[in-house]
């Protein structure tokens, strides 16, 4: 594509038949059970949901995973068993044998069409056992994917305490605080709190890794804002403390749920940002959130070209490729923000589901990176099909498609690059300093092929007659 | 409501999915919520399928709860029609269309009169049968369908081939090297003269069905999947069908001789026993291998087998008969099919466990503690805990029992590739033992990741020694932070005074 062509003004948004593949949303108890490290997450759903569970996350079932289904029999559907009855049974073996600080009920798209009243029934089975029990509506009769997170999170939201009760007890939340303070003396960190500007209290919600965590929050500390809490923490026992004018901001763009009910339920102020996807859009969320507390930031310039410069090498990789999302985890539009800003051309991000009011700074930015980059905007498409998608990529041949493993092995047999798009889930890619990561894996297909076309072997598969 | 963290059969559809996408030009329709095509991915991953799998969801959405599916189904069915040309559309029911009970028969029916492709619906239900008997089913169904269809069109061919015919019946994607299976049963049938008629459903055209009748004899190879199928056309046709898996030296010749009975029987002179001296002496090592003094010493070893019935009662077979291991253990996850597999061991193995519970297996396992394992993937992850080796005989498996290398498990090949497992899971084990015994090869290098020895500074007897002490999977690192203490302060020899002292100072 040249800067010729006529560019539309603004983003131009579709909406398909939703026949794509993508996980179903209760895959989000892989990687939360980790993060929440005294959690229990209770399935309750058929055998379709655990061989999903079980195959999707491989190893980590070995390892005595923090996770259980609660398989619903044919007795169970007819109700000729009783709800209550069968889950106080499982959750009372539950809190025996790994006595968590929380179980996490994951209801599914059983639950939902037989309407067992999940959240009726849990206040009463939590006071009878004396456990905290979440119930979330993870299904795939609603949400793809990452969005299981936004619906555990959004259920967490409401339980964060809203106000502390006495100093030992904000001692005790303040996981952060200590987390970064490495065990110096108390002291030492009552001075260094006055390193921090003055400024409402700030709450940042998404599940990261916890080297993620330190880094975005150190990241904020050196414009001297203070993270007072984080949803979810790494143990439920910690979960921030939320008062009514607290400021909240979102770390991904799949969680709106837990955005409006932060808004909405305890009135928390949203900070609209684009996401810390990539250095552009991690100055970008720094510098949203520096303006909303009226903070000149520092320094953050340099620290962006530092880190582009850096890249160089992979940028080389990708400058003037083109890149197609299928679209299945809703990371979609900020990556392709990033990889337009890297010289890419994208012609059509795909995504599940498209949030125009909490993505909106993102939106902008993307518009804005493609005029400034002198490429046509991208076509977004919401809930795809997977065919038509499939026909589409054979005519533009896209030097890389980021897309799921059903299709991934038979595009590669095409002769076309792909990249699996869920690992962007599972790595690290926020902040600075994981810029590289996401160029890791966006770059990899194409230096692996670089070399094996030499070979000849690109199309692997006999060409088939088309009709 | 059963808690569970871990499965041995997968759900119905996914049976009805493999027999689907193991025939050429049959494409599977599921009706079910956004992210039940996991088994795409299995497909995509597991047998790094090059070609798109041919199942599509028609996706139950809000919309279907709330007002039925109406002509979603239909029109998917239709469009793919259109798109694809599939021979055949199998609707496919989930756990979710099981409970929202539209009457799915109806839009295939519809749906039958605008595509031209045939429609079937699977039928099978979610909450009564596993993958397993779900494949079984449908693979009935789908024969029967055409076989049917070719009898109302009156080209059904009935007459039988010339020369000895089989029809080999259970080969399906996803199945535990299946494709290997399948190379050498047919080099196992050309051997023996025996024309192959129809591989199904493995790479089957659904235009091949009506042959079927052609073939002299049926071949079953796995209890669990091709059964009804047989057992359909031996009723319709009087087809004699050999359901003996020819795993093992014993069980293949013993499949072998049903076969040449089975011909003899209808007219046929065939004498199979030189064919059976000669591979079980010479071509097959597996018996050689028996005699050998390797598999003396494996005489009276405990092992536990667990796995499908088809697997685990022929791996308990050779086990026992053909290297005389104590197999003190012999289970299947097949609750649904007991008796059989009770029948086939009872013989073989001190007591039977029929159980898909993963943890009352691994108790058995720790109870018992075998020498080596012979099961599932999650049986080897039971044995990694208890540092017991595993061979991984049966589903469910991974990406790496997928090998692209020739592995099978039947015929004569298949007998080898067994002993090859057998043998390298226990002299694994043996080793490891030993090793503990004596700790390590030499001691001496034993305390270092590489090969050479790296270090510049002298370590005293007393000091190795107590470093040797330390256990294996921290000597490496203490034994770095040790040196580097000693460097740090101008130390020449470690001693286990210098050892203790680093400790300390690294306050470990």
């Amino acid at each position: 594509m040249t800067l010729s062509q006529t560019q539309p003004q603004s983003l131009e948004f579709d909406c398909e038949t939703g026949n794509y593949h993508t996980f179903c949303p209760i895959s989000c108890v892989a990687w939360l059970y980790q993060k929440i490290e005294d959690s229990f997450f209770l399935v309750i759903g058929t055998k379709t949901c655990g061989y999903f569970l079980q195959n999707a996350m491989g190893v980590m079932i070995f390892a005595e995973p923090r996770y259980a289904m609660a398989e619903l029999e044919e007795g169970d559907i007819s109700a000729q068993l009783n709800d209550y009855n069968e889950l106080k049974r499982l959750c009372e073996q539950i809190k025996r044998d790994r006595n968590p600080s929380v179980i996490v009920w994951i209801g599914t798209c059983t639950t939902e069409i037989i309407k067992m009243d999940l959240e009726g029934l849990a206040p009463k089975l939590e006071a009878e056992i004396g456990i905290p029990i979440v119930v979330a509506r993870a299904n795939g009769l609603d949400y793809a994917f990452t969005q299981g997170e936004d619906t555990v999170l959004a259920a967490m939201a409401q339980r964060c305490p809203s106000k502390v009760e006495t100093e030992q007890e904000k001692e005790e939340r303040n996981a952060i605080q200590k987390l970064l303070s490495f065990g110096r003396q108390k002291e030492e960190i009552a001075t260094e709190v006055s390193e921090y500007v003055d400024h409402p209290p700030l709450v940042l919600f998404g599940s990261l890794p916890d080297p993620v965590v330190t880094q975005l929050t150190l990241e904020l500390k050196k414009q001297g804002i203070q993270v007072s809490g984080w949803l979810p923490a790494k143990r439920y026992t910690e979960l921030p403390v939320i008062e009514e004018g607290y400021y909240v901001c979102g770390v991904n763009p799949f969680l709106s749920r837990t955005a409006t009910t932060l808004m909405r339920r305890r009135k928390c102020k949203l900070i609209g940002a684009p996401f810390p996807i990539g250095p552009d859009g991690t100055r970008a969320w720094v510098e949203k959130i520096c303006s909303v507390f009226g903070i000149e930031p520092k320094g953050l310039e340099e620290r962006e070209q530092q880190i582009w410069a850096s890249l160089e090498d992979y940028i080389q990789i990708l400058r003037g490729k083109s890149v197609f999302f299928m679209g299945d985890n809703l990371l979609e539009i900020s990556l392709a923000r990033f990889l337009i800003r890297c010289g890419m051309t994208c012609p059509e991000v795909g995504i599940p589901y498209m949030d125009k009011r909490y993505q909106a700074a993102e939106l902008a930015m993307l518009e804005q990176t493609c005029h400034e980059m002198g490429v046509p905007l991208p076509k977004i498409i919401e809930k795809p099909d997977n065919y038509n998608q499939i026909q589409r990529i054979y005519e533009l041949q896209p030097d890389l498609v980021i897309t799921g493993m059903a299709h991934a092995n038979p595009l590669e047999a095409r002769g076309i690059n792909t990249k699996w798009s869920v690992e962007f889930t599972f790595a690290q890619i926020h902040g600075f300093a994981n810029a590289r990561d996401i160029l890791e894996l966006a770059t990899r297909p194409l230096r692996r092929n670089q070399n094996l076309n030499e070979l000849g072997w690109e199309k692997l598969v006999k060409e088939e007659a088309r009709i | 409501m059963k808690l569970a963290y871990w499965m041995y059969a997968g759900p119905a559809h996914i049976g009805t999915l493999r027999i689907a996408s193991s025939f050429k030009n049959v494409h599977a329709i599921m009706h079910a919520p956004l992210g039940d095509d996991y088994f795409n991915v299995m497909r995509s991953m597991l047998e790094r399928e090059r070609d798109f799998t041919p199942v599509t969801a028609s996706i139950v959405d809000r919309n279907v709860l709330a007002r039925g599916s109406q002509e979603k189904v239909v029109d998917n069915i239709v469009r793919k029609d259109h798109e694809e040309h599939p021979d055949l559309i199998v609707l496919t029911p989930t756990c979710t269309s099981s409970i929202l009970q539209e009457d799915l028969q109806n839009f295939v029916e519809r749906a039958q009169l605008e595509a031209q492709s045939d429609v079937l619906l699977a039928d099978v239900n979610h909450y009564r049968v596993n993958e397993l008997q779900a494949a079984d089913r449908t693979l009935q169904q789908i024969v029967q369908f055409y076989i049917e269809k070719a009898r109302k069109k009156g080209d059904l061919a009935t007459e039988k081939t010339e020369t000895p015919s089989v029809n080999i019946i259970g080969i399906s994607t996803l199945g535990f090297h299946h494709n290997h299976d399948r190379t050498e049963l047919t080099r196992l049938m050309a051997d023996l003269g025996i024309t192959v008629n129809a591989i199904i459903p493995d790479g089957a055209s659904v235009h091949e069905l009506k042959n079927l009748p052609r073939a002299w004899f049926n071949l079953v190879p796995y209890r669990e999947l091709g059964r009804m199928t047989a057992d359909y056309l031996t009723q319709e046709f009087g087809m004699p069908c050999v359901d003996i898996a020819p795993m093992g030296v014993v069980e293949t010749a013993r499949c072998i001789r049903a076969m040449q009975k089975i011909l003899n029987d209808q007219g046929a002179t065939v004498d199979y026993e030189s064919f059976i001296h000669d591979q079980t002496l010479y071509v097959s090592q597996a018996t050689w291998f028996s005699r050998s003094i390797d598999c003396q010493n494996l005489t009276g070893k405990k092992a536990v087998v667990f796995g499908d019935n088809t697997h685990a009662a022929a791996l308990t077979k050779i086990l026992a008969r053909e290297m005389g291991i104590h197999v003190v253990l012999a289970g299947t996850y097949c609750k649904y099919d007991a008796d059989w597999f009770r029948e086939q061991v009872s013989e073989y193995c001190d007591s039977v466990l029929i159980s898909d519970d993963n943890a009352e297996i691994g108790d058995a396992i720790a109870r018992l503690e075998p020498a080596a394992i012979f099961g599932t993937q999650m049986e080897r992850h039971v044995g990694k805990r208890l540092d017991i080796p595993c061979g991984v005989i049966a589903a469910p498996i991974h990406i790496q029992n997928f090998p692209i290398g020739y592995k099978p498990f039947m015929g004569y090949e298949g007998t080898n590739q067994i002993a090859d497992l057998v043998y390298n899971s226990f002299t694994l084990g043996m080793e490891d033992h030993l090793l503990e015994i004596f700790g390590g090869h030499d001691t001496k290098e034993v305390i270092t990741k590489t090969m050479t020895a790296d270090s510049d500074l002298a370590w005293s007897k007393d000091g190795l020694e107590e470093l040797n002490r330390i256990p294996g999977f921290v000597r490496g690192k203490v034994k770095r932070n040790t040196e580097k203490f000693a460097r740090e302060r101008g130390i020449g020899q470690i001693t286990a005074e210098v050892l203790y002292a680093a400790k300390e100072a690294v306050g470990a």
